[in-house]
């Protein structure tokens, strides 16, 4: 279904080649950035039906719909789906790739058939787990994590899946190298690292994270393989292997991969809030050194993930200590932001709205954080709903939610079609009251000891549970009413043009929706991403 | 009780109390703050922003400092807290706890085993954890205590209750189909009542031992059903003079379910495979041999 476009000369068609082959062996960023992002949104919205049903099997104790190892496949390919096909890829793949080469002023990404690659190697990747959930002894029961000995010795399709989750992570590294490669050669003239958007430098961070952290994933997802394969017994404490070095390998990969989930995120809230304030980002510098801080802390703090497991109390000093230092990059980043408000002029449209509970639940997520950091009140929360709910509240709340502010900022740029606004609002309300339902009672429960990745409970968890599935109806009815006022307004909408929001990165620059060279010529760049005066925009 | 003594739970309430409160106080003080400023500053009142400042040295080293020192301060607060959860009072209690899929054993330094951990109020408990199969989590919300059973590793845990009564007992590392049912209590007895129980032999006679009961206890029924449904393990309804498809060393055998084939199947679990299920039942170590003929009679009687 590709829509009626306004203007007649477009990437959707100044090239004349239209049809399904014109997408699928595009090189064009723009193109790549929309297969990634309805290939992520289509994942995406699996993995929430899936969430809806765990929630829905929680509600009463006991059998509600499913049994016990339906309920625990259901939470692992949820987990799965989520992290390794939605957020992980989300960002880089889709807005990165739609809009960081224009606002860099490139015509494409240094190796465009390399992206392409990616992109393929991902749908590649995606297809196995896929088919890992339909053969072999089912559909994988381990959790996300994957964790040893249970995940070498259970007769489900783990193997399978972790194959694809393996595949997946070339997909990562091509395109972080590609990011560097591009965001090093090919910045237009005048554009130097001083007037790099925030939402390019935290790519820029994100990449880095991508090609070093994500190799040693393959690893450890190989080993597992051959744990179940080979029986080569490096996890087998029988056989003088040890299951916590498993652990070690999963969270020196997987602690990084969250600020792969969140640094971007952080990007593009950089992005709307100066624009929608009318006023430069408070601490540019700032902001973009933190982006790199974190990126750079974040890789010596995987330990606060097994305080419990048995690991060294020196070891647990100081991941602890470490994990502290972390918190504080992020935390000037929430006072920038807020300081950026000051005295502005301020306009409470959609992208602004996510933007601005991005703050809020971002931060409650981060200061959850404080407590998992923390050696004593880590052992109580640890392996608990608490941590469910804490995880949420950073990649939904925080990252989820500047995805929906990205869709509402950038994708009328690219289809030349709006949304309506009131509707818009109206979800942003109901997402926001559901979610904050569904979480919070999540970590109450886990604050009065519910354990996590319980299929059933004791009689006293009930209240908080029955609470907190009603509160996923609401975020769900919200979710559906976005994107159907979203597609509606970008296919048939009000046409969009100009610089409605007067954005000072060159995106809105250039015509709506771009023209596949992006530029008519080459860029030069004269003044900053968020100078608003010197430019004469309204 | 000594009251010199701190528990577990003393130790690490005041830890989330101070975190909690700061928390509390930063996230009213950012909202609030966001609110005010999309009020105040909203494009119908303030058509025009009346400031384009971008940065103030001052400002952002305010508030690099004054968070850095508040987040040490909970850093050190924590590990302080924690070094309690550590500190095994030298009193203690000893008991083993024996993890397996999915149920839990405890045995005391008398030999007294059970499926509920039986304490005496007031006295230090210090637990050991073993697991005979895969990762567990032990679990006492109301202590605040929470320790991995890693196959493999010697780890513990301690606590006191302070109060007689009974407290949950949860399995909080993930491990498989029957986590959730991994759960039992802590009985806390005041000490006389607890040193009773603990010198009385176990229910009954010694020497006869009640197989229904065993076979729940140790854990045998979370895998195997008793109605004839197919669970993670075969079922035991009909099991017994039944001719039996198996491996053994990767080769197939017909075998006859006997006395000597379900005493091999109890000590030796992977010995001889029933075809179609996972080589993942845990040996039994603390079985005794009357114990396993108990058993042997008791899946006799499941027609
Ligand atoms: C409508 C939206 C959602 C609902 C209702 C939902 C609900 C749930 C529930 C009930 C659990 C299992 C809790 C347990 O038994 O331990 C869970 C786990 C999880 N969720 Fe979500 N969730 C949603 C969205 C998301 C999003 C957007 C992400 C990430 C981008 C996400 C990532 C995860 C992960 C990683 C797990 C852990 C899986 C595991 O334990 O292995 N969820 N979710
Ligand atoms: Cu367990």
């Amino acid at each position: 279904m590709m829509p009626q476009q306004p203007t007649p000369s477009s990437f959707w068609n100044d090239t004349g080649k239209t049809g399904i082959t014109a997408w699928i062996f595009s090189t064009d960023h723009k193109r790549i950035g929309l297969l990634y992002f309805y290939s992520v949104l289509g994942f995406f919205l699996i993995a929430v039906v899936l969430g809806l049903l765990l929630r829905i099997e929680l509600m009463a104790p006991g059998r509600t719909i499913m049994g016990a190892q339906s309920y625990n496949a259901l939470f692992t390919v949820h987990g799965v789906i989520m992290v390794f096909l939605f957020i992980i890829p989300g960002f880089p793949g889709a807005f990165g790739n739609l809009v960081m080469p224009i606002q860099i002023g490139a015509r494409d990404v240094a190796f465009p058939r390399l992206n392409l690659f990616s992109w393929w190697l991902y749908m590649l990747g995606a297809g196995i787990i896929i088919t890992a959930l339909f053969t072999g002894g089912g559909p994988p029961d381990t959790g996300w994590t994957f964790y040893v000995p249970f995940s070498a010795r259970t007769g489900t399709n783990v193997s399978l899946a972790v194959f694809g989750v393996f595949i997946i992570g070339f997909s990562s590294i091509l395109t972080g190298l590609n990011f560097v490669t591009t965001i090093h050669r090919l910045r237009a003239e005048g554009m130097g690292w001083t007037r790099l958007p925030l939402f390019v430098w935290s790519l820029y961070a994100t990449a880095w994270v991508q090609i070093l952290a994500t190799p040693i994933l393959g690893i450890t997802l190989a080993l597992v393989i051959a744990e179940r394969m080979l029986g080569t017994g490096l996890f087998d404490s029988a056989r003088g292997g040890d299951p916590l070095m498993y652990q070690h390998l999963f969270w020196i990969y997987s602690h990084p991969a969250v600020y792969i989930m969140i640094l971007p995120a952080m990007g593009v809230i950089s992005e709307i809030i100066p624009v929608f304030s009318r006023k430069p980002v408070f601490g540019y510098k700032m902001i973009a050194f933190s982006s790199v801080a974190i990126a750079a802390a974040g890789s010596l703090v995987w330990g606060h993930h097994m305080f419990t497991s048995g690991m060294s109390d020196t070891a647990i000093l100081v991941f602890s200590f470490l994990t502290f230092v972390v918190a504080i990059p992020s935390a000037i980043k929430v006072f920038n932001w807020v300081a950026t408000l000051y005295k502005g002029s301020i306009s409470l449209e959609a992208p602004m709205l996510f933007a601005l509970s991005f703050l809020l639940l971002f931060s409650i997520g981060g200061l959850t954080g404080l407590i998992l950091g923390a050696a004593a009140t880590d052992i109580h929360v640890h392996d608990t709903q608490f941590v469910v709910g804490h995880f949420h509240y950073v990649i939904f709340g925080g990252s989820g939610f500047a995805f929906f502010g990205a869709m509402h900022y950038w994708l009328p740029k690219f289809y030349g079609r709006r949304y309506a606004e009131k509707p818009a609002l109206l979800a942003w309300g109901l997402l926001f009251t559901g979610f904050n339902i569904t979480y919070f009672c999540m970590m109450v429960l886990g604050m009065k000891g519910m354990p996590r990745r319980y299929y059933d409970y004791l009689p006293e968890f009930a209240p908080l549970n029955l609470a907190s599935t009603v509160g996923s109806w609401l975020l769900a009815i919200g979710l559906v009413l976005l994107l159907v006022n979203l597609f509606r307004g970008l296919l048939w909408g009000e046409p969009f043009t100009g610089n409605p929001w007067g954005g000072a990165t060159l995106e809105w620059s250039i015509a709506t929706p771009p023209p596949t060279e992006n530029f008519e010529e080459e860029p030069v760049v004269t003044h900053g991403p968020y100078d608003f005066k010197g430019t004469g925009i309204p | 009780m000594n009251p010199a003594l701190l528990t577990t739970t003393d130790a690490v309430d005041p830890v989330f109390k101070f975190i909690f409160g700061a928390c509390i106080l930063l996230l009213g003080g950012i909202t609030a703050t966001v609110l005010w400023f999309a009020f105040r500053y909203r494009r119908s009142r303030a058509p025009e922003p009346t400031s384009q400042v971008a940065d103030n040295i001052w400002l952002e080293t305010i508030w690099i400092v004054l968070p850095s020192i508040l987040v040490m301060a909970m850093f050190w607060y924590g590990w302080a807290g924690y070094l309690t959860l550590r500190e095994v009072p030298k009193n203690a209690l000893p008991v083993t706890a024996t993890a397996r899929m999915w149920s839990w054993n405890f045995t005391y330094a008398n030999g007294r085993t059970s499926p509920k951990l039986v304490v005496p109020v007031g006295k230090p408990v210090v637990v050991d954890l073993v697991s005979s199969d895969i990762l567990h989590g032990f679990f006492l919300p109301a202590f605040r205590v929470k320790r991995d059973v890693v196959p493999g590793m010697k780890n513990h845990a301690w606590f006191v209750a302070d109060k007689a009564g009974s407290y949950d007992l949860f399995c909080s590392q993930y491990c498989g189909k029957g986590h959730s049912a991994m759960i039992t209590t802590v009985e806390a007895l005041p000490e006389a009542e607890f040193i009773a129980w603990l010198v009385q032999p176990e229910e009954g006679q010694p020497t006869k031992h009640d197989g229904a009961k065993l076979a729940k206890e140790k854990g045998c029924l979370a895998c195997h059903s008793l109605d004839g449904s197919r669970a993670v393990g075969p079922t035991f309804k009909g099991l017994y003079g039944k001719k039996q498809t198996v491996l053994q060393d990767g080769k197939p055998l017909t075998v006859m379910v006997n006395d000597a084939y379900l005493r091999e199947s109890i000590r030796f679990p992977n010995a001889k495979l029933v075809e179609g299920f996972q080589p993942i039942m845990p040996t039994v170590s603390d079985l005794k041999d009357d114990e396993i003929e108990a058993l042997v009679d008791f899946i006799e009687e499941v027609k």
